[in-house]
């Protein structure tokens, strides 16, 4: 039964996508293209307006040829679409990873610690809502180097979700466990490791996953903005160029790279869950 | 003559001015002149001065030599050969030059006051004094700029920023055309989002050197809008280039006293763009901080904004000009042109440190800058030149489009096909007195306060002696000054008078 509710599912979301490209298409059809006569015309490119939406086709079109050479390098501002996806998780990966360095500690001691945590509270109130592409110009200005800075504004807003959730993690584990780690004379290291980071691992890992969502949402804006490589630098190049086909493309790639992240992170919370 | 002061400026001993004592072989070829030990033609007599100039700067300690010196003053003219290469194995041209310049500089940091510079050198010894010299200016860019013959390049793999506008084609095509190649650099040109990010990106120095609007290196120098940090600007790229386009709906607004509570876009705060613009408005009695409402888009974002009727019209570099026509989103209102026949817009521009510290490649660089510049002032090399820097690594434009800007035959979007070929120029030369008016504009909208020393910060950011000496090295043609007055839209500029001219328009900040 669950099986063949599987099967119908599929089916009605091919369907779904196959009537909604098929109405677009059809409805979207591109003006008559007519000949330019006058030098005038010929000047304006032809009487039509250019820019409009594109048609599934079109961007079919422009995703097969370029990812038939994902990899290509014509130099500093030419390269392929998977190069670009590859700058982007470098710099998404290099920032995350930094940032469960700090704040899975940090997290761990303002869980166990009631006074840790009333302490570090406020400042974790008012840094956590800053928008990361606001810390742009001021890491421009203090770390001197844009790679380095759009690395620290996937920094700074992928810790939050991480330290909170530990936090919280920590926080809220059973009482009666603790006291039977204390009875068994267990140290407050051998307590946190063996005992607290099992119990607490599921929560650590749903912030972990949030925080890369936030972390992949972030790179493309910040990429747009500081430029050079990466995903979000070839849609703004495609928007500098008004191309919205690719832009549409580079839309897909980057709402299918950042879903294959988040499925890893579930994959990996599902490895460590665990029922009382 | 004017070698005549290539004396070792480093040496007490040496007399500059070359005053009734001196005893360096020029003065003293000179006295014997006087009393007619020779007789020579006039042609004679300069390749005899010049003989004796090489080798009294070659050996400097002989100046107590000197009659023996400029008796050896050769009778034989093809001695002194054209070609510059010496006689004296010793001495290179280089080295000559080398000479000219610091003993300019040298006379200049004591007020051509010979006997403080006597007194100093003795006091610290030439070659403390040399050291402490090379350490405030920038002695050996100076000179590198300057030679035929670039030595060693300290650098060969640069990075130089760009943001894809044709302003910047001279420093965008060098590279798809081989001009940087000509010079023996390795040159990355990268494209760079917006002007903001360009600023930071060369203090940061992740760029050597970048494609920068007029005012910015002078802003930066003074340590407005941004952190103060010495930039240079020797060379301008474009000359013109820019336009007012509106939105279609305002086709019957051409008037400008219509357009009270329009928005309009310009790319940066430190802009022509914005200075022209706010200039333009005012003329026709709009107040450009209270009537209108200004704001900073970068150029990639003026079309969609237009289109999304954010905007209400933009004063900006092309292609995005012709784009919004091409995309039947807007119309040329105006080109610059029309408000300041000439104006200059964006420049090529990089920090002092980079320019002292690598002084063989910022020549070279220099010097590919300058050549390409003129290259693409050539009306017959234009197309040529839209196809090499339409593709998706430089400004990533439909070819048509860039063709329409560089060769001045375009539709305005009004139904016209306009031919104007100086809609863009390219002119390498950094006019002081453009400089100059920048300058008062900053300070008749706010953006500097106080005293502003005109002349000085012109002349400081401006290397216009170095450009010009390059172009003639080069085979161009340098101007004669590096002032002249202006006239825009029909009112003169006078850049001997710039406080009165702030003074004298009706809508200031002052």
């Amino acid at each position: 039964m669950l099986s063949s509710l599987n099967v119908r599912a599929a089916l009605l979301s091919v369907v779904i996508l196959i009537v909604t490209l098929g109405v677009w298409e059809i409805a979207n059809q591109p003006p008559e293209v007519k000949e330019a006569k006058t030098e005038y015309e010929m000047l304006m490119g032809g009487s039509a307006p250019h820019a409009r939406v594109p048609n599934p086709s079109e961007i079919g079109t422009l995703a097969l040829a370029e990812l038939s050479d994902p990899f290509y390098d014509k130099g500093p501002n030419d390269k392929g679409i998977g190069l670009q996806l590859l700058y982007s998780i470098k710099r998404v990966m290099s920032g995350y990873f930094l940032a469960a360095l700090i704040a899975i500690p940090i997290g761990f001691m303002i869980g166990m610690s009631p006074l840790m945590h009333k302490a570090l509270d406020p400042f974790i109130q008012v840094l956590k809502p800053i928008s990361p592409l606001a810390w742009m110009p001021l890491a421009l200005f203090i770390l001197k180097d844009s790679e380095v800075s759009s690395v620290f504004v996937i920094f700074i807003c992928s810790i939050w979700p991480m330290l909170i959730n530990t936090a919280f993690g920590v926080g809220s584990v059973k009482k009666d466990w603790i006291n039977i780690a204390r009875t068994h004379e267990l140290s407050k290291l051998r307590t946190a490791v063996m005992v607290i980071l099992p119990a607490a691992a599921p929560t650590i890992l749903t912030g972990m996953r949030i925080s890369i969502g936030i972390a992949w949402l972030v790179i493309v804006a910040a990429e747009m903005l500081v430029g050079g490589t990466g995903i979000g630098y070839y849609v703004w190049n495609e928007w500098n160029n008004l191309d919205l086909t690719a832009v549409i493309f580079s839309i897909l790639m980057i709402g299918i790279v950042g879903m294959v992240l988040d499925l890893l992170l579930a994959k990996a919370t599902k490895m460590v869950q665990y029922v009382e | 003559m004017s070698n005549k002061s290539l004396g070792d400026p480093f040496n007490p001993e040496s007399d500059l001015q070359h005053g009734p004592a001196c005893n360096c072989p020029i003065c003293v070829f000179k006295r014997e002149e006087a009393e007619s030990r020779y007789e020579c033609t006039e042609s004679e007599m300069t390749e005899r001065l010049e003989r004796a100039v090489y080798e009294g700067t070659a050996t400097d300690s002989q100046y107590v030599d000197a009659d023996a010196s400029a008796d050896a003053a050769p009778a034989d003219p093809n001695a002194f050969r054209a070609d510059g290469s010496p006689d004296n194995p010793t001495e290179t041209p280089e080295t000559i030059i080398d000479r000219a310049i610091e003993s300019a500089v040298v006379r200049a940091v004591f007020g051509h006051n010979e006997a403080s510079r006597r007194n100093f050198m003795k006091m610290l010894g030439g070659g403390t004094a040399a050291s402490i010299l090379a350490s405030i200016f920038p002695m050996e860019a100076a000179k590198a700029a300057f030679k035929d013959k670039i030595g060693p390049l300290e650098k060969k793999k640069l990075k130089v920023g760009f943001v894809p506008i044709t302003c910047a084609t001279p420093i965008i095509m060098a590279h798809p055309m081989g001009f940087y190649d000509k010079y023996g650099l390795d040159v990355d040109v990268i494209k760079t989002a917006g002007w903001a990010v360009s600023r930071d990106k060369s203090i940061n120095k992740e760029y050597d050197a970048a494609h920068m609007l007029t005012p910015m290196p002078l802003a930066m120098t003074m340590g407005a809008g941004s952190t103060a940090m010495p930039f240079i600007m020797p060379a301008v790229e474009n000359i013109n280039g820019q336009a007012i386009v509106l939105h279609n709906k305002h086709k019957d607004k051409r008037d400008p006293k219509k357009w009270k509570g329009f928005k309009f876009g310009v790319p940066f705060e430190y802009s022509m763009h914005n200075f022209l613009l706010r200039y333009y408005v005012a003329e026709h009695g709009l107040d450009p901080d209270k009537d209108i409402q200004i704001r900073v888009v970068p150029p990639p974002e003026m079309v969609a904004n237009l289109r999304a009727e954010n905007l209400d019209g933009y004063l900006s570099p092309d292609p995005f000009n012709q784009r919004a026509v091409w995309e039947k989103v807007g119309f040329i209102h105006l080109l610059t042109k029309e408000i300041w026949q000439g104006h200059p817009c964006c420049a090529f521009a990089t920090s002092a440190e980079f320019a002292r510290e690598n002084p063989n490649s910022y020549g070279a660089l220099f010097r590919s800058i300058v050549d390409a510049t003129h290259f693409s002032s050539r009306a017959e090399n234009r197309k040529d030149i839209a196809k090499a820097i339409s593709p998706k690594n430089y400004l990533n434009q439909p070819v048509p489009v860039v063709e329409q800007v560089l060769t001045g035959r375009f539709a305005d979007g009004l139904g016209n096909v306009r031919n104007e070929p100086d809609r863009i120029d390219f002119d390498p030369f950094p006019w002081h007195s453009m400089a100059v008016w920048i300058l008062t504009q900053m300070k008749r909208w706010g953006y500097i306060k106080g005293d502003v020393d005109y002349k000085k910060i012109s002349e400081q950011v401006y290397l216009a002696a170095d450009c010009g000496k390059l172009m003639t090295d080069l085979g161009y043609e340098p101007p004669a000054k590096t002032y002249e007055n202006y006239t825009i839209m029909g009112k003169t500029f006078d850049y001997t008078k710039p406080e009165e001219y702030i003074e004298s328009f009706a809508i200031k900040r002052t």
